[in-house]
């Protein structure tokens, strides 16, 4: 550890290694920019590499009658109609091709018996749309690009965690922060950054998200005058474990259901043939997940308080052969065989369809030279989260933003360091390690948990949100005050006490908007304005920074030109008979 | 509810470093990274670990639980019943902090193996049959999590870094050669830079791989056999037909 703050410069800077951030890599190194990647895990584990059911892209090949337009429709009813159509469009439109190139750089997908990429069902796409391997589809897909974008000889900077980003005048000048391993300061100077630092699951108390869901990203941006969109619209996963303990909020992927199974309650009903006749436990996440909350709430759960999901009706070899590391997973970690028993299941905090708000085409935000991409960014899911879309947003955001940034960076300059805010960011650092302190930040990270998890979770009320919006605020000045031990060796108390900061904002704006939005919309369930508010439909919301302080605006949805449209209105959609 | 006790290395040199018991109140199920995370929020706020998934899907958490390379988020308590828990960074690494090393030497080595390379005119989309793919699915599980690099003796107890890729490497570059679009013949490569004439099949690494690779059975003893079609290899003998047409 030293005092110096060692200094690398590059083009353009991506913070994150998830499938977006190496996906926008490759395609900036490929329009002939410097690139650094930077990540504050090893190269590999970011959540992308965690995502097991599939990515979504209409190949056809296992259904026909799909095609774009179906997966933008999809899409947009998911999302409630508050998505941005130009984003679900490009979504829609360019998938199968990020897919495809994905095999030309040596992945493999499970395949069909004529030797093309298999496709299973899944919640509310209306055709068999994912692509998928087994249940470990982000593996493959990590693995990928990181093998490209090793073999691109791109420069990668592992357990480095950046905290500020850099500006000149009104334009990106770089990042700052620290070497998780080291403790050493580091500055990154770059002409353009892409933030692709993915989502925020970790301020729930249940959560299928690592450590490193804390919203980095999105507070940077924040900090920096970027505008946030959406940030009430939080996905809960239908299917968590519940039990033991010690796992309760893992993912248990939709695949389980794409491949057929079941979900039942205590008295052994089918309950999701009441909810949703026509989709059942194929419905869109948010109405599966309200299903089993009510099912709970009526005292008709699980003994650990779920759902039932049972998939032994599929037999053991097509579940060892389709979702294997489901099977292990609740052999080893829970004792239970899932091809003999059902599983316990209850929803779980996934997914941040709110982000930064980004210009479809670009990913660019509104800070000059600062572009978002994957889960940091908004737009493209609206108030809810199609399963498989979020892999191939990575793919499709991640290429654009990587090759509008390369563009960019051709007409610019490298900004002025300002040595001021990289001081004041270092000695925020340096307060927790060597102020006279007295709080532990696990425990306050607990404590915002706790509280959004009961004020902000699936059901919200005006005086729930209210009350938990004291919580943070009060949490906010308890941030100030807290100490850890140690040296500023690999010291997780010292990491932690940054990453707290970050959740406090994420949380504040989540808390601001959820109370803002007064109706029920996709994932967003307010139980005292039960319904969907045809006013709110046309409205997205907004946090930003105003001098110290937050402020919720909101923008117009913007209007689907008429050839989209009009794919809403006629029957379009033709069921495969 | 009771309670365990693990004795957990701490210290930034294996040498200096000492193991400190910690008393950890038990729920049911738990593994042994939640009771190292139950340390870090009330004992030792600088635990240093590494951890991501929690559920064995990305490979951080690797330590060694009584002498034995493991996952901690895959190792429950209960397995112990109630006697003491020894955890242990991975000794084949060079130590950073407590559980925590340098595992960089894996990605340079990595580095170092030729990449996927279809033919430049194969047509898109890829067409594959369900069968040529099967087998290479298995080394594509890889998770990196290390633990074979770690048992390998070696590479942990020769040292012998410089002279051999370590298994994992071995898994990746199985998967290269048996992949059907891949033109490639790395087999010089393995004999050289990669030393898998090093290995002499104690099968130690796939004794621990948390993801179940055969990786002796599968993976290198097929390249092992490969490389004897051109160089001398007095463990390896000549069996299936793996690799497709590629030219030897
Ligand atoms: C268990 C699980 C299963 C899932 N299954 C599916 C699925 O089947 N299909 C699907 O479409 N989606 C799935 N998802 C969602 C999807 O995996 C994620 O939304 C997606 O991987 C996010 O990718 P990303 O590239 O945006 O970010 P991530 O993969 O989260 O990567 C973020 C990167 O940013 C880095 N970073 C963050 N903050 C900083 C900072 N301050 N400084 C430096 N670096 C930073 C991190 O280290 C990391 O490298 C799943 C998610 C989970 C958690
Ligand atoms: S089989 Fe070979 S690679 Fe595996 S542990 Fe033994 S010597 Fe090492
Ligand atoms: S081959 Fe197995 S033990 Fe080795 S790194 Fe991969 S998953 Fe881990
Ligand atoms: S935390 Fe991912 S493998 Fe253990």
């Amino acid at each position: 550890m030293s005092d110096a703050t060692q200094t690398y410069t590059h083009d353009v800077l991506i913070i994150g290694a998830g499938g977006a951030g190496l996906r926008a890599a490759i395609e900036a190194a490929a329009g002939g920019a410097s690139v650094g990647v930077v990540c504050k895990s090893l190269l590999g584990k970011a959540h992308t590499v965690m995502a097991e059911g599939g990515i979504a892209a209409a190949l056809g090949n296992v259904d026909p009658q799909d095609n774009w337009q179906v997966h933008f429709q999809d899409t947009m009813r998911g999302g409630a109609l508050i998505n941005n159509w130009r984003m679900a469009e490009l979504h829609a439109t360019e998938s199968p091709d990020r897919v495809y190139e994905l095999e030309t750089w040596g992945a493999i997908f499970d395949r069909t018996p004529d030797g093309r990429i298999l496709q299973r069902p899944f919640g509310a796409h209306t055709y068999r749309r994912l692509c998928h391997v087994g249940d470990r589809t982000g593996l493959e897909m990590i693995r990928t690009l990181q093998d490209r974008v090793v073999a691109l000889r791109i420069a990668v900077y592992m357990e480095v965690t950046l905290t500020r980003l850099l500006k000149d005048g009104d334009r990106i000048a770089g990042a700052t922060g620290y070497n998780r391993q080291t403790g050493d300061f580091v500055t990154f100077r770059s002409k353009a950054v892409v933030l692709a630092s993915g989502g925020w699951g970790r301020i729930y108390k249940v959560t299928s998200n690592s450590w490193e869901g804390t919203g980095d990203g999105v507070a940077m941006g924040f900090e920096a005058g970027a505008e946030v969109l959406d940030p009430e619209m939080v996905q809960f996963h239908p299917t968590g474990m519940v039990w033991p303990p010690g796992v309760k909020g893992l993912l248990v992927t939709e695949a389980v259901r794409g491949e057929g199974g079941y979900l039942f309650n205590s008295e052994h009903k089918r309950f999701m043939l009441d909810y949703e006749p026509e989709k059942k436990e194929l419905a869109s996440r948010d109405k599966v997940a309200r299903a089993i909350y009510k099912e709970v709430q009526a005292g008709r759960g699980s003994p650990h308080g779920g759902a039932f999901l049972d998939v032994i009706h599929l037999g053991s070899d097509r579940i060892k052969k389709k979702l294997p590391s489901m099977y292990d997973q609740f052999l080893s970690l829970a004792d239970v065989d899932i091809t003999r028993e059902a599983m316990e299941v209850y929803p779980t905090i996934h997914y941040a369809m709110g982000g930064l708000r980004v210009e479809p085409d670009t990913g660019a935000t509104t800070v000059r030279g600062l572009y978002a991409a994957g889960e940091v960014a908004a737009g493209l899911h609206g108030a809810n989260r199609l399963g498989g879309n979020s892999l191939s947003d990575l793919l499709v955001f991640g290429r654009r933003a990587g090759a509008a940034a390369a563009q960019f960076v051709k007409s610019v300059s490298l900004g002025a360091l300002d040595p001021a805010s990289v001081a004041d960011e270092q000695r925020l650092l340096l307060g927790s390690l060597e102020g006279a302190g007295s709080e532990n930040p696990y425990l306050l990270q607990q404590e915002l948990q706790a509280a959004m998890q009961e004020g902000a979770g699936i059901a919200r009320t005006d005086a729930g949100l209210r009350t938990c919006l004291q919580t943070i605020l009060a949490l906010k000045r308890r941030a100030d005050n807290v100490h850890v031990a140690g040296s500023r060796l690999y010291n997780p108390g010292w990491h932690t006490a940054r990453d707290l900061r970050f959740m406090l904002v994420i949380s504040e704006a989540i808390v601001r908007g959820a109370i803002e939005r007064r109706e029920s919309r996709g994932a967003h369930w307010r139980t005292d304005f039960p319904n969907a508010d045809p006013n709110f439909g046309k409205l997205n919301l907004i946090a930003l920074k105003d001098g110290d302080a937050m402020r919720i605006t909101t923008r117009p949805v913007p209007e689907m030109p008429d050839e989209l449209a009009d794919l809403f209105n006629g029957e379009v959609r033709q069921k495969s008979a | 509810m009771s309670d365990t006790t693990l004795l957990v290395f701490r210290g930034d040199s294996i040498k200096t470093g000492t193991e400190q018991p910690f008393q950890v109140p038990v729920q049911e199920g738990m593994v042994v990274l939640d009771a190292i995370h139950w340390i870090q929020a009330h004992a030792a706020t600088d635990l240093a670990c590494r951890w991501n998934c929690k559920a064995a899907k990305c490979g951080s958490c690797s330590a060694e639980i009584n002498g034995r390379p493991r996952l901690m988020c895959k190792t429950r308590l209960d397995e112990f019943a109630g006697e003491p828990i020894h955890v242990w960074p991975m000794r084949a690494f060079p130590l950073i902090k407590d559980l925590v090393t340098d595992v960089a030497w894996n990605y340079l080595v990595n580095a170092e193996i030729t990449p996927f390379t279809p033919k430049t005119d194969e047509p898109v989309p890829y067409r594959m049959a369900a069968d040529d793919v099967e087998r290479v699915f298995e080394f594509r599980r890889c998770i990196e999590c290390f633990l074979c690099q770690d048992v390998c003796h070696v590479l942990r107890d020769h040292d012998q870094k410089a002279a051999y890729y370590g298994p994992r490497y071995m898994v990746r570059i199985a998967g290269l050669e048996m992949h059907p679009k891949d033109t490639v013949n790395r087999t010089a490569l393995l004999h050289r830079e990669a030393g898998i004439g090093m290995c002499n099949i104690t099968k130690c690494c796939q004794d621990v791989c948390p993801e179940h690779i055969r990786i002796t059975d599968n993976a290198i003893i097929p390249l092992k056999e490969r490389v004897a079609g051109r160089y001398y290899d007095p463990i390896a003998w000549v069996g299936r037909k793996l690799f497709g047409s590629k030219a030897d």
